[in-house]
């Protein structure tokens, strides 16, 4: 057993709880509907009756839905299976909390992507779109997935065995980001301190790259918007291992 | 000598208590070693602990040779472990928590269908196995867990009380498979608060109450200070004034009352009931009550440790094994 890479091994073990995660919390009709309906209202809110064209609110749809998807569940996930008492079994496994982890940020994320890129199959058709901005555009899905993702996780570090009071504290975190962000008032027309908070929210970043993927106008330049997700990505994920880590004893 | 499990000093303090309070004990491999205890005492943080779940305060424990908190891969890829609580995934299919667990272990695909297929079949669960979990019963999910246990082919195996509110059926045919692998060359620890569970399984058997162990012994031996411990308890109509006549009945121990009640130990019980029969047609006495009362734990607990005055706690008092 010692003999094969242990790290493959680790990944692999990754990729075991990715697929229970889907299959438990992620492919769930109510699950599903959720993460397709929620974004769908919130963009209705804001845009219906405002006469704008489709290109324009593309990115936004994408973003949301986006979102949603892959940041949506996985706060769930540790505190239900603290209650479930699921996680002692786990970490009693060859594994360790890292590639657990892993495994969760994995799901969501493949969740997220994919229920997007469902959407956006539809929508690119429509649009006229080279090559390469094609290629940003899926470089940024991916990137942000990943990105909100890890905050989905970095979520449930408090140790608690309540999913409620994460759900909570994540919707506590998760709405103002996206009402901070310049998803629903473009940057240049924010007030200046308005586009400083901007800056605070990954969100600002994926949309502001969107935009520029889809019709090329942007407040920030795309290696500006990938650095800063990029660097959010690496401190959600830190920050979520490190606080898991410190609070996993409090959890038996 | 061929250890299973050696903790030295082991230690666990939570903000208000000292789960785990400085212990030492050995497990030889082939042993089924019974960790006996009532509740509160300390025996889940312990096979937490050398399970690799939490780590202690102070200490040290070697799994097979491997230190748990530094080799913890190592050791944990050759132990099995049936946690405390059902600890499965309810949302899952019998079968899909078995391929997850054994995923976990690095057991190939192959193997993994194999001993899934075998293990299902000996608890009786194979034609359950794509059922949701959610719907079995408690006794079906505690053999699960032991089939999730034993899908890497574990050295060790250490087990939370596994027969703990289960019925006799269960209980019974979980007992039979402890002892069964056990024959088959595993070594298992077994958590219990259970005095029948543990004198009927174990080789040694270790005695631990507040985060001490009092002594480890062989059930052979433990079981003189228990049956001392046995009880009746008895009422009497009308309520007799004295007990020093009850002290005078042949088999008694000691008295104590409780209540309206008396508590007569013994090391004989049956004959006492006898005993007791002819003292009330005597005195012309109706019995309102009469309950025989197996040793109480907390009991044994405090005469051992009385008895054994002169020992530091934490200590093996003996290390004979019986088989
Ligand atoms: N996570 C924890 N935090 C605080 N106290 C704990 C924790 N886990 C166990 N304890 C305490 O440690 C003692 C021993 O508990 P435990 O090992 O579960 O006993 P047992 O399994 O023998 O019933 C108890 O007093 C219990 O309340
Ligand atoms: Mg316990």
């Amino acid at each position: 057993m010692e003999k094969k890479n242990p790290f493959l091994r680790q990944f692999k073990s990754t990729w075991a709880i990715t697929k229970k995660d889907i299959s438990i919390y992620y492919l769930k009709p109510p699950v599903l509907i959720y993460g397709l309906i929620f974004p769908g209202f919130l963009f209705l809110a804001f845009f219906l009756g405002k006469n704008m064209p489709f290109s324009s609110l593309l990115p936004v749809v994408i973003v949301l839905a986006l979102f949603f998807t892959s940041s949506s569940v996985g706060p769930i996930i540790t505190p239900w299976e603290t209650r479930m008492h699921t996680l002692e079994r786990l970490v009693s496994c060859p594994i360790s909390l890292e590639f657990i982890l892993l495994g969760d940020i994995l799901a969501g994320f493949l969740f997220g992507v994919g229920i997007t890129l469902i959407l956006s199959v539809f929508a690119i058709p429509f649009l006229e779109i080279g090559l390469k901005n094609l290629i940003i555009l899926l470089g940024t899905i991916l990137l942000s997935g990943f990105c909100f993702s890890c905050l989905g996780i970095l979520l449930s570090a408090p140790a608690t065995d309540n999913p409620s009071n994460i759900m909570m504290l994540s919707n506590l975190v998760r709405l103002p980001l996206i009402f901070i962000s310049g998803i629903f008032i473009p940057l240049n027309k924010l007030p200046a301190l308005g586009r400083l908070i901007a800056r605070l929210s990954p969100l600002t970043y994926t949309v502001d790259i969107l935009r520029y993927s889809l019709y090329e106008k942007c407040d920030y330049s795309p290696v500006l918007s990938l650095t800063a997700l990029f660097i959010f990505t690496i401190v959600f994920l830190f920050l979520g291992m490190v606080f898991h880590k410190r609070n996993l004893s409090k959890r038996f | 000598m061929d250890l299973a499990i050696e903790a030295k000093g082991l230690t666990k303090k939570y903000a208000n208590v000292t789960a785990v309070n400085n212990i030492d004990f050995q497990v030889k491999k082939g042993e089924i070693f019974g960790f006996l205890g009532p509740n509160g005492a300390g025996k889940t943080t312990t096979q937490r602990i050398l399970t690799g779940v939490i780590t202690a305060t102070s200490g040290k424990a070697s799994i097979l040779g491997y230190d748990i908190g530094r080799e913890t891969f190592r050791a944990k890829n050759r132990i099995g472990v049936v946690p405390e609580l059902a600890n499965i995934y309810i949302d899952l299919s019998a079968w899909s928590n078995l391929m997850l667990i054994g995923q976990l272990y690095g057991v190939s695909e192959e193997d993994r269908i194999k001993k899934s297929t075998e293990l299902l079949r000996i608890f009786n669960l194979y034609e359950r196995k794509d059922e949701k979990t959610k719907v079995f019963s408690k006794g079906m999910k505690q053999k699960l867990l032991l089939c999730m246990a034993l899908i890497h082919n574990p050295q060790l195996l250490f087990l939370d009380e596994p027969t703990s509110g289960l019925d006799v059926v269960s209980s019974r045919l979980i007992r039979e498979m402890i002892a069964k692998f056990n024959q088959e060359g595993v070594t298992i620890f077994l958590t219990t608060h259970n005095i029948q569970e543990a004198d009927e399984l174990c080789d040694r058997i270790a005695v631990i109450d507040h985060g001490l162990i009092a002594t480890i012994d062989s059930p052979e031996n433990l079981k003189k200070e228990f049956q001392s411990m046995q009880a009746i308890e008895v009422a009497f109509n009308p309520p007799i004034k004295s007990e020093d006549d009850l002290k005078k009945i042949e088999y008694v121990n000691k008295v104590q009352k409780i209540g309206d009640k008396f508590k007569l130990y013994t090391d004989n019980p049956d004959e006492l009931i006898r005993q007791l029969l002819n003292f009330s047609q005597k005195r012309n006495l109706n019995i309102l009550s009469l309950n025989t009362l197996g040793p109480d734990l907390e009991e044994v607990f405090v005469k051992i440790t009385e008895e054994h005055k002169g020992w530091s706690y934490g200590k093996e008092k003996s290390f004979s094994k019986t088989v």
